[in-house]
């Protein structure tokens, strides 16, 4: 596993009106690793997600993807310089279909526009045929590849999640960022999801994670951070983090695994 | 070229029947999240009917003082002008109030123009014109002049707006809106019928139109079918300016927009060297919403959208 | 209904059927409708026309899911357009110009020559159609701009306001400079010109246009003029709709921050679909102007807006053939119906109760309310549910309260 640093991020500072969200929270994860950000509700886990991929303007903080600076301004910028997400409450575009929502995540990095879409030169042709192709292999590798031709709100809410990891894994990313895509699962639904994001990682993916699974999440990140109230408690091997008492008294709240 | 005091007091007596139309508005959006399309219609439907009562009048009681007549005439539109929105919200509404936005929208704008056809139909296509009935000396105030009956507008907009203050502040069913409006599941949850409080709603903001339809009849001597869109427009901007979904807002924005446009009138001559006149008029409410949308979008008073957690 | 399908992916073979019936039929109309006279094929005419209106809206409405009260804005540009360029008003421009600024008058009448002065300027339909679609186009975006982070509803009143505002200035701009000559309009535009051909026929014909030694009314030659453009505009919108950008523009209608995240700019594809949207407008626009020979502001009103936007509405929000039929619908039938429902009220009650116009407003706002009431999705929704946006704008209200 390599060394290299991919994602570095320092010093984020973020306040919405009379409530500082975050303070001075960074993370830096290193290429090929899955890091973890738990913490107890309210913590500003999702907010940080929303800051790193430029769905909230930040206050203040260093931004750095693959050793260059990127700036978390606008999130189709993120997702062009390669951040992709999945979010909290999915959001799919429900009326398109399975394959047609994995096509979407391949637009950044497309080029067909007007002229394209009118005239269907053989540039254009070929691209789409290669975007459909993409699309159809993402679905496969989720394990959802029966049902490229559904509508996506009609499909069950685990396969949401995958479709929409998949949606994310089409863009390229450098760094996958899902927020608690364990959300809602059942103890069957959760052991598949655990075996997708181990085959991603062995593609060689970054990975960061919400969860608050806390045994999905010691079985399977390389590290992890911990949040409260804004501010980060602690760092380190799943394994000292079971033992800092600061995480323990957060959010463990004192059992074991 | 009028002067600044007549311009001011002009836009004020405007404005007074924007507040009015405005707060119909923004009542509607604070409960339910819509805007009602076709309220415009409603102060059109009010001086219909008003103009209707004042001719029955004239062939069955007359001989009334002018003042008893308009007043005859805004006690019987009220009611109609009240029905026919809770009609509108019983059968194009209700049924919608889950779906897309685009939906209520769309069936807001076909009840407009099915008012307006009604309202074709039954009264003609032609204006017609509105009786002056109070004494057509105006009064002179400060070497502005303004009429007996934009005075008693001025107070029948104060006088309604002071009413509605207190029903929502003081009584019971204002409570329950005030509540509906920030968090209607927790309303509800309070024990707040929260339909019968959405039915209230349509009710006193048609009431108020049918203030201001009368007395926009009366001030301009003429009325239409299509009478009640431009200014029912115009009152949605009013309400974005003063802070959509505050009453408190809606009048200010109302009396505003109203001193907006008439300043604008009368200096949009020297401001363009010319080269825009004053027919340009209708155009400041939508720059006003414009700018308002853009720079500063909560309006004046701030925004108050239903809380939907 | 069945039988008819235009489902060119899932159904090709039933569709080309389908699509080469269509055609047929519609080849063959004004030839068998001219036994009757020239008004059913008039009808049909404007009909074409506010199907093309129809089918650039639903870029906007239909796909992008941004709810335009203003477009009927970007007819009248192409109409007056035509008005200006097409017609002796550029005459009558540059003398009010000459008043106030004598050199550019100058400047003028040396670019275009001096005949400008006595007869305006007279471009050909090859240069006045792309200078529609270019100029629609642009004002599409420049009017799309600030609407860009509003909310469904207060995007739709922000274009109603723009149309407003475009419909006074075209009533006003005739004082001190005469752009659009007012209230009153501007008439005597030249007909379309192709290949040499005045499709109004040429002087003393009576209206028939010679081509090729056959010899047809005007309004037939403008008929087949139309229908070409209305079928370009459906195979361009049909492709525009199954690319890379259509998925872009119903990724933004079904969930915004989702299609930021994913890396489309949402922005520049926003005001992509209104570009486009205009363009189709502004040169439905011209061909309006010219077809008539006259345009007032009259026939850009919000009530016309409203009216394009019902048939977008009732036909199938962003289902291409459920718009054109309701562009039919509702374009065709109310004239229709004035055919026949004033003469058969005339002959069963001796006098008109209710007339064309009346039942044409009762219908468009019955048209509305209903279709909203029972099927939002149209009369003639798509078959694949991934065209429809019913989930749309449900997803407005949590954005919007971010934003």
């Amino acid at each position: 596993m390599s060394s290299e640093i991919l994602l570095d991020i320092a010093g984020v500072n973020k306040r919405f009106g009379g409530l500082q969200a975050l303070t001075d929270v960074g993370i830096r994860i290193a290429r090929g690793q899955i890091v973890g950000l738990i913490g107890p509700n309210g913590a500003g886990k999702t907010t940080f997600f929303n800051v790193i991929t430029g769905l909230y303007q930040p206050d203040s903080g260093t931004f750095q993807l693959g050793g260059k600076p990127y700036s978390p301004s606008a999130p189709h910028e993120v997702a062009k310089a390669g951040i992709a997400r999945t979010f909290q409450n999915i959001r799919l575009f429900g009326e398109m279909s399975a394959l047609e929502n994995v096509m979407v995540g391949r637009h950044v990095r497309t080029r067909q526009g007007v002229f394209g879409a009118i005239f269907r030169h053989k540039a254009a042709r070929l691209e789409e045929a290669a975007i459909r192709a993409r699309a159809q292999e993402l679905l496969d590798f989720v394990g959802i590849g029966q049902f490229a031709q559904r509508t996506a709100k009609y499909l069950s809410y685990g396969d949401q999640r995958r479709l929409e990891i998949a949606r994310a894994l089409a863009t390229d990313p450098q760094l996958l960022a899902l927020d608690e895509p364990a959300a809602g699962m059942n103890a069957t639904e959760k052991l598949a999801l655990r075996e997708l994001l181990v085959k991603i990682k062995n593609e060689g993916k970054t990975v960061l994670l919400i969860e608050h699974d806390v045994k999905l999440m010691m079985g399977l990140c390389d590290r992890i951070t911990v949040l409260e109230y804004g501010k980060q408690i602690a760092e380190g091997l799943p394994s000292e983090i079971q033992k800092n008492e600061a995480v323990i008294k957060a959010y463990l709240g004192g059992a074991h695994e | 070229m009028e002067t600044f005091l007549q311009q001011i007091l002009n836009g004020l007596v405007l404005g007074s029947m924007y507040a009015l139309v405005a707060l119909g508005y923004t009542m509607v959006y604070g409960v339910l999240n819509l805007i009602n399309f076709a309220h415009g219609d409603v102060l059109m439907i009010g001086a219909m009917i008003g103009l209707t009562i004042l001719k029955l009048l004239e062939t069955h009681a007359p001989g009334l003082s002018g003042g008893l007549q308009l007043a005859i005439a805004i006690l019987g539109a009220i009611p109609v002008a009240v029905l026919v929105n809770i009609l509108i919200e019983r059968i194009a509404y209700r049924r919608l109030r889950n779906a897309p936005r685009l939906a209520p929208l769309i069936t807001a704008i076909g009840v407009s123009i099915l008012l307006q056809t009604f309202a074709m139909m039954i009264w003609g296509r032609s204006p017609l014109p509105f009786p002056q009935l109070l004494s057509p000396e105006p009064v002179n105030i400060g070497g502005a002049l303004i009429s007996h009956t934009q005075i008693l507008l001025l107070a029948l907009a104060a006088a309604s707006m002071v009413a509605l203050v207190l029903l929502v502040e003081r009584t019971r069913m204002g409570r329950a809106m005030r509540a509906v409006a920030e968090n209607p599941r927790v309303a509800g949850l309070m024990g707040v019928d929260s339909n019968r409080v959405i039915v209230a709603t349509f009710a006193i903001g048609a009431a108020l139109a049918a203030v201001a339809g009368v007395m926009w009849g009366a001030n301009y001597a003429s009325i239409t079918f299509t009478m009640g869109v431009l200014p029912g427009m115009k009152a949605f901007c009013a309400a974005v300016l003063g802070g959509i979904g505050n009453i408190y807002g809606a009048m200010i924005g109302g009396i505003l927009l109203g001193i907006i446009e008439a300043l604008g009138a009368g200096y949009i001559g020297d401001l363009t060297g010319g080269f825009l006149g004053s027919h340009y008029q209708d155009i400041f409410a939508f720059i006003v919403l414009i700018l308002v949308l853009t720079l500063r979008p909560s309006g004046i008073m701030g925004e108050r959208v239903a809380d939907r957690a | 209904m069945a039988l008819l399908t235009f489902d060119l992916q899932h159904k090709p073979r039933q569709a080309r059927i389908s699509m080469a019936a269509v055609l047929a039929l519609m080849l063959v109309f004004p030839f068998v409708a001219s036994q009757f006279g020239n008004s059913w094929v008039r009808i049909i005419d404007i009909a074409l026309l506010y199907i093309m209106l129809a089918l650039g809206l639903n870029i906007v409405v239909g796909f992008a899911g941004l709810l335009d009260l203003g477009y009927i804005a970007f007819f009248a540009v192409g109409a007056y357009l035509v008005g200006l360029f097409a017609s002796p008003q550029f005459a009558a421009l540059l003398e009010s110009l000459i008043y106030y600024s004598p050199t550019l008058g100058e400047w003028l009448v040396a670019l275009f020559g001096p005949e400008i002065q006595q007869k305006g300027i007279h471009l050909s339909v090859w240069a006045v159609v792309p200078l529609a679609a270019l100029v629609a186009g642009l004002a599409g975006a420049l009017l799309g701009a600030p609407t860009l982070k509003l909310r469904g509803d207060y995007l739709a009143i922000v274009t109603l306001g723009f149309g407003e505002i475009i419909r006074i200035f075209m009533n006003n701009l005739n004082d001190p400079i005469n752009f659009t000559n007012g209230p009153q309009g501007i008439n005597m535009i030249d007909p379309i010109r192709v290949f040499g051909v005045s499709l109004a026929g040429e002087q003393g014909s009576g209206g028939m246009v010679d081509i090729g030694g056959y010899a047809m009314p005007s309004v037939n030659a403008y008929y087949f003029l139309f229908l070409f453009l209305c079928i370009a505009t459906i195979f361009i919108t049909s492709r525009l709709q199954h690319s890379r950008l259509g998925r872009a523009w119903v990724a933004i209608r079904e969930d915004e921050i989702a299609a930021k995240a994913m890396g489309i700019n949402t922005r520049n594809v926003k005001l992509l679909a209104f570009a486009m949207g205009a363009s189709f407008g502004g040169v439905a626009g011209a061909m309006f102007g010219a077809f008539q020979g006259f345009v007032s502001p009259e026939s850009f009103s919000l009530t016309e807006s409203i009216a394009v936007l019902a048939m977008v509405v009732l036909g199938g929000i962003g289902h291409i053939p459920g718009v054109v039929l309701g562009g039919m619908l509702l374009a065709a039938l109310p004239e229709v119906l004035r055919h026949v429902v004033e003469p058969a009220q005339q002959a069963l009650f001796g006098t008109v109760i209710i007339e064309a116009e009346v039942l044409r407003q009762l219908l468009y706002g019955l048209a509305l309310v209903l279709i909203m009431l029972v099927n939002p999705a149209g009369l003639w929704p798509s078959p694949n549910r991934e065209e429809r946006p019913n989930a749309a704008l449900a997803h407005d209200e949590q954005e919007g309260a971010k934003a």
